[in-house]
C-alpha cells in the first residue's frame, strides 16, 4: 500500500464529506417544498400528474401511489424489453439483436426497477431504444427510494397525520436533485472523453488490418445517472471497467465521486430534519469508519495479490487479472468498497477475480446494506439499526427506549425487526436451495469455496438491491432470472413497507422531553453500541456463509493447496 | 383518491418524466457532446494515412514483432469462440483466484514472452484485462518488450526506450490511477516513423 494512494483515498473523502454536508441541507429544502428554481418545469410535470399531487397523503396512501408508479415503470420496461428491435429507433435490427425473453425480461424489468440494476444480460445486446428506457428508470428509481426515506423521517421527527404528498417529492426530488446533479456530472464526463453519441459502432480496420467494431452510444447520459443514482446497469457488459465507459483516473474518481455523493448527503439530510446536526455527524461518521475500513482491507488484498500465481508461474504476486491498468490499485479498491457499500453495483474491476478477501468485502458490505447504502434505502437501514441500537442499549441500562423524543415501542420493535430479518432470509434461503440442485449448480463457473460465493454473491447482490456480480456465475437461466428477480422485488418493497408503516405508527407518537431517564443518540459512546449492534447483528448472520465462502478461500490461497 | 386515480396519475407522471430524460436530458447530453468535445464525443477515433484504424480509448491485438503487444484479451465472438479485442462484447475471464485454470491461462500467455525470466514479466502484460479492451499497459510492460520491436524494426532500442518515456502517462496528481503507456498511440507514432 503506497503512501500516495492512502493519500489520495483519505483525501477523496474528505472532498466527499465537504460535498454532502450542504448538499444534506439542500436536499432538505427541496423536500420541505422551499427551493423552486425550475418552477416551470416542476408545475408542467405536476400540472400532467393532476390533482393527484395536490394532497397530504397518509403512509398508508403515500403507500399506494408509490407501489403503483412501481408497477407501472415495471410494466412499461417489461413490454419494451419483450419489443425491442421491433420498435422505431430500434438500431439493432441490421446487427441481429433479438428482443429479450419472458424469463430474461422479469429479471430486468424487475431489476432496474428495484434500481438494482442486476444484468443477466450483457448490455451491447440492447438497442439504444430499450438503454434509453432503462436510463429513465435509473433516475426514477432512485428519487423512489429518497422519497421513502423521506416520509420515513417526517414520521420521526415531528408530529403529524400526514406524511406529504408521493408525486410531489417524486417530482422535486428528480427536478431539483437528479436533474441538475446529473447534467452537471454529464457535461463533466464528457470533458473527460466518454463518447455520446447516436452513430452506431464504428467498423474500422486497425493497424494490423483486422476489422474491429467499436460499439459506441450515448455512453455519457448513461453513465452519469447509472452513477449517480447508484443504479449500476452498465451501457457495456464491462461496465465501468470499459474504457468507453471510464477511460482515465479522473474519470475514474468522479464516477466514485457521483455514487457515494447523494447517500452520504442524506444522512446529514435526516440532521436537517432532526435539527441535530451532531446525531448526523455521529452516524455519518461510524459508517465511513466501516466504509473506510472496509476499503483498506480490499486495498491490502490487493496489493499482496495471489500467491499461487507467485509460486506456480515465478510471476509477482500482484495480481492484474480482471483489472484494468489505469485505475491503478488504490483506484480500484475504492471503486470495489464504494460500488458496494452505496449498492451502486457498477464494477470497475471483475470481482470473481479478485484475491477472495478483495471480494469478500463487497460481499460484506451488501450483506451489512448499512454502509451509507443506495438512495433511501441505505438511510432507512442506518436508522433501522440506529433504532434497534436504541433498543437494545435501552434493555441493558433500563432506560426507556426513545430515539429523538420518540418511544420505540413493541409496534416499532417489531418492524424494525421484520425489516432486518427479510434480509438475511431471502440471501440464505434461495441460496442453500441453488447449492443442493443442478438448476443452481450447473452455472456455477469456478470450482471449489469459490463456487459457493459466486452463488452467495448473486442472491446477496439482489437482495441489497445492488446488481454487481460474481459474474463467473451464468445467471441468464429460467431458474436464476426469476429467483433473483423475486429477491430483489421482496428485498425492494417488503423492508420499505415496514418502515413505512412504522413511520405511520411514529408519526402519531407525542415527542417526550428528553429528561435524565433519556439515553443520548448523539454521542460517540452511542456510536459505539450502534456500530457493534450493525456488526454483530449484520454480520454474524452472515458469518458461517462467508466462512464456508471467500474465508475458507483465502486461507486456501495462502497455503498453496492448489496445483 | 381511488386506485383509478393513482393509475391515470402514475402514467401521466411517467410520460413526462420519460419526455423529460429520455428525450430532453439526452438530448440535452448528445448536443453538449458534439459540440464541443467531437473527438471524444463520437469515440476518439484515429486515423493513420486518412484511414480510420481504431479508437485510442479501446485495445486492439496486436501480434506481429514489429509492435508493442498489449494486455491479453479474453473478449470472445458472437460464436462463442475467442475472439481478442472484440469491441462488441467486452468482458473478462472472471476465473476465481484459486481456479487451476487462471494458472493455465497464464502460463498460456507467458509463452509469447519466453526468453524472459518470470520474475522480470509484470503481470499486467500477461494477465487479462477486466474489459478485454484495455488500451493501455504498465511502462515496464513497453520496456520488456523493447528488443524484440527495435530488432523487427532496425532501430535503436536506447530510441524506444525514449519514446515510451514520451508516450507515459503518470497518475493524476501523483495519487490517482497508474503510470500507463496507451499501446495503440505508441505503435501510431512508430507506423508514423518517431524514433
Amino acid at each position: 500500500m503506497s503512501a500516495a494512494g492512502v493519500l489520495g483515498i483519505l483525501i477523496f473523502l474528505a472532498v466527499l464529506f465537504a460535498l454532502a454536508m450542504p448538499m444534506g441541507k439542500y436536499i432538505h429544502n427541496v423536500l420541505e417544498n422551499r427551493v423552486h428554481w425550475l418552477r416551470p418545469l416542476e408545475d408542467w410535470i405536476l400540472a400532467i400528474i393532476g390533482p393527484a399531487a395536490k394532497k397530504e397523503q397518509t403512509w398508508r396512501q403515500y403507500w399506494r401511489s408509490f407501489i403503483v408508479f412501481n408497477l407501472i415503470c415495471m410494466l412499461i420496461t417489461y413490454a419494451v424489453l419483450r419489443l425491442d428491435t421491433y420498435l422505431p429507433l430500434s438500431q439493432g435490427v441490421g446487427l441481429g439483436l433479438s428482443p429479450q425473453g419472458p424469463h430474461l425480461a422479469f429479471n430486468t424489468a424487475a431489476s432496474f426497477t428495484t434500481n438494482t440494476n442486476w444484468q443477466s444480460y450483457s448490455g451491447e445486446t440492447l438497442t439504444y431504444l430499450a438503454q434509453l428506457f432503462l436510463m429513465v428508470l435509473q433516475f426514477i428509481t432512485p428519487a423512489f427510494g429518497l422519497v421513502i426515506a423521506a416520509v420515513f423521517i417526517r414520521g420521526l421527527v415531528g408530529r403529524r397525520d400526514t406524511l406529504g404528498n408521493f408525486y410531489a417529492d417524486l417530482v422535486r426530488s428528480l427536478v431539483y436533485i437528479f436533474l441538475p446533479v446529473a447534467s452537471i456530472g454529464a457535461v463533466v464526463l464528457l470533458a473527460l472523453g466518454l463518447p455520446d453519441t447516436f452513430a452506431g459502432p464504428a467498423i474500422v480496420h486497425t493497424l494490423q488490418g483486422a476489422v474491429q467494431q467499436i460499439d459506441r452510444g450515448p455512453v455519457a447520459a448513461f453513465e452519469t445517472i447509472k452513477q449517480l443514482g447508484t443504479n449500476g446497469g452498465g451501457f457495456f457488459n464491462a461496465n465501468a471497467a470499459h474504457p468507453f465507459e471510464n477511460p482515465n483516473p479522473v474519470s475514474n474518481m468522479v464516477l466514485i465521486l457521483l455514487m457515494s455523493i447523494l447517500s452520504t448527503s442524506l444522512v446529514f439530510t435526516f440532521g436537517a430534519y432532526a435539527k441535530n446536526r451532531k446525531q448526523a455527524i455521529v452516524l455519518a461518521g461510524v459508517t465511513a469508519v466501516l466504509y473506510m475500513a472496509g476499503t483498506a482491507v480490499v486495498y491490502w488484498a490487493l496489493v499482496n495479490g495471489n500467491p499461487l500465481i507467485h509460486q506456480a508461474l515465478g510471476l509477482s504476486p500482484v495480481s492484474y487479472e480482471g483489472l484494468e491498468v489505469r485505475n491503478g490499485l488504490p483506484g480500484t479498491a475504492l471503486f470495489v468498497s464504494t460500488t458496494t457499500a452505496y449498492t451502486t453495483g457498477a464494477i470497475n474491476a471483475w470481482h470473481d477475480s479478485l484475491p477472495p478477501l478483495a471480494g469478500g468485502i463487497p460481499l460484506l458490505f451488501m450483506m451489512l446494506n448499512t454502509v451509507f447504502g443506495g438512495k433511501g434505502a441505505g438511510l432507512l437501514n442506518i436508522l433501522m439499526f440506529a433504532l434497534v441500537t436504541v433498543f437494545v442499549a435501552g434493555l441493558m441500562v433500563g432506560r426507556t427506549p426513545e430515539f429523538l423524543g420518540k418511544r420505540i415501542e413493541r409496534k416499532e420493535i417489531t418492524l424494525a425487526t421484520v425489516a432486518m430479518l427479510i434480509h438475511p432470509i431471502i440471501i440464505l434461503a434461495p441460496t442453500a436451495f441453488a447449492l443442493v440442485h443442478k438448476v443452481g449448480t450447473s452455472s456455477i463457473l469456478n470450482p471449489g469455496f469459490h463456487g459457493l460465493s459466486e452463488v452467495i454473491y448473486a442472491f446477496t447482490s439482489g437482495a441489497a438491491n445492488n446488481g454487481s456480480a460474481f459474474a463467473g456465475l451464468s445467471t441468464n437461466t429460467p431458474f436464476y432470472n426469476v429467483s433473483i428477480g423475486l429477491v430483489m422485488l421482496v428485498g425492494r418493497y417488503l423492508s420499505m413497507a415496514a418502515m413505512v408503516a412504522m413511520a405511520g405508527s411514529l408519526a402519531a407518537k407525542r415527542i417526550v422531553p428528553a429528561s435524565a431517564g433519556t439515553l443520548a443518540t448523539d454521542s460517540w459512546s452511542f456510536a459505539w453500541v450502534y456500530l457493534f449492534v450493525t456488526l454483530i447483528v449484520g454480520a454474524l448472520t452472515f458469518f458461517p456463509a462467508l466462512a464456508l465462502g471467500p474465508i475458507a478461500e483465502h486461507l486456501v490461497m495462502m497455503g498453496g493447496a492448489v496445483k | 383518491m381511488s386506485m383509478r386515480q393513482d393509475l391515470w396519475a402514475s402514467l401521466r407522471g411517467y410520460v413526462a418524466l420519460a419526455v423529460l430524460f429520455g428525450g430532453i436530458y439526452s438530448l440535452f447530453v448528445l448536443g453538449v457532446g458534439q459540440l464541443f468535445f467531437n473527438h471524444t464525443a463520437n469515440g476518439s477515433l484515429v486515423s493513420y494515412h486518412g484511414r480510420v484504424v481504431g479508437s485510442s480509448e479501446i485495445g486492439q491485438a496486436f501480434s506481429g514483432p514489429q509492435w508493442f503487444w498489449g494486455r491479453p484479451s479474453a473478449t470472445t465472438g458472437a460464436n462463442g469462440k475467442p475472439q481478442p479485442y472484440n469491441a462488441d462484447n467486452s468482458g473478462g475471464t472472471n476465473y476465481g483466484p484459486t481456479n487451476p485454470a487462471l494458472i493455465q491461462e497464464i502460463k498460456a500467455n507467458m509463452k509469447l514472452y519466453k526468453g524472459i525470466p518470470p520474475s522480470k514479466i509484470p503481470p499486467d502484460l500477461v494477465e487479462s484485462s477486466a474489459s478485454g479492451l484495455d488500451p493501455d499497459i504498465t511502462p515496464q510492460s513497453a520496456l520488456i518488450q523493447v528488443p524484440r520491436v527495435a530488432a523487427a524494426r532496425h532501430v535503436s532500442q536506447a530510441s524506444l526506450d525514449a519514446l515510451i518515456a514520451r508516450y507515459t502517462r503518470r497518475p493524476w496528481l501523483g495519487m490517482y490511477g497508474a503510470a500507463r503507456v496507451n499501446v495503440l498511440e505508441l505503435n501510431l507514432a512508430l507506423a508514423n516513423g518517431a524514433k
